[in-house]
């Protein structure tokens, strides 16, 4: 079950993702960026990240995206849409994708050795956590100072923001 | 069907990756160049949930909550400055603004 949720999330992220960067139109890009997003916050449901898949679902989609729909309806951009859509660095994009196919290929030839992974470590059984309360834990103790690290950076982002779209400072 | 080891995680990961880095290299538009990079950082993400499982250690998930944060700041700021391109250069395409083009 868990393998057909896999490959229906997978087919979700890299079709949508596909779709976002070939369509015309700036708003059907977004629609499928947020269904790639969707995707991806599967795939977090799939890897025990319930936490993480609510952020996702509020922050990405909510969040982000209804910011990328706002810009996109405030500045206009049908003209664009006209326009040629793909510079000419075309070939920069095929020598990516070789060396990451050559690689997979690489990969598909050694089969699961080619990886030297750690071994996998059981699930804890027992006492059970919810995963929300271990994020809390580690985020507040081990890793205090950049959670307040992020905070300043988010707040240079809403002052860096309003500055850059504000007419006159 | 063979169940899903870490591995397909990481080829998927990879996949994203590569779509992302194509959208970044081959469009014109900021807008779409901006969505591509929020995909780049969701393959990170998927990397790094992957391993958290994989290890059962809160650390990757951690990140992503910092990579999160990261692209909210980077989208904010980003749009910020594609509202002020375009007030002042009427196009939000990456190859017509070469004022510091040679």
């Amino acid at each position: 079950m868990d393998t057909a949720f896999f490959y229906f999330f997978a087919l979700l992220v890299l079709g949508g993702a596909i779709l976002t960067i070939t369509r015309r139109s700036a708003i059907h890009s977004a629609i499928c960026l947020i269904i790639s997003l969707i995707g991806v916050a599967g795939l977090y449901l799939l890897q025990k990240a319930e936490f993480l898949f609510a952020v996702q679902i509020i922050l990405y989609i909510g969040g982000i995206m209804v910011l990328f729909l706002f810009v996109i309806m405030l500045v206009n951009l049908d003209e664009q849409a006209k326009e040629r859509q793909f510079n000419g660095q075309w070939w920069v994009a095929l020598a990516c994708v070789a060396v990451v196919g050559a690689q997979v290929f690489y990969f598909l030839r050694k089969g699961a050795s080619a990886f030297q992974l750690a071994k996998p470590v059981e699930a804890v059984t027992g006492v059970v956590r919810g995963n929300t309360e271990m994020i809390a834990d580690a985020l507040f103790s081990e890793y205090l100072l950049p959670f307040e690290i992020a905070s300043v950076l988010l707040l240079v982002a809403v002052v860096g923001s309003v500055v850059m779209a504000k007419k006159r400072i | 069907m063979a169940p899903v080891t870490t591995i397909h995680y990481l080829v998927l990961s990879a996949a994203l990756l590569l779509i992302g880095t194509i959208g970044v290299l081959t469009r014109r538009n900021i807008v779409i160049i901006l969505m591509s990079i929020e995909l780049i950082l969701n393959a990170v993400n998927i990397n790094l949930i992957a391993f958290s499982q994989h290890l059962q250690n809160m650390g990757g998930q951690i990140f992503t909550i910092f990579v999160i944060t990261d692209a909210v700041a980077e989208a904010a700021v980003g749009l910020g400055i594609l509202i002020a391109l375009f007030r002042n250069k009427e196009t939000v395409q990456a190859d017509e603004i070469d004022l510091l083009k040679w």
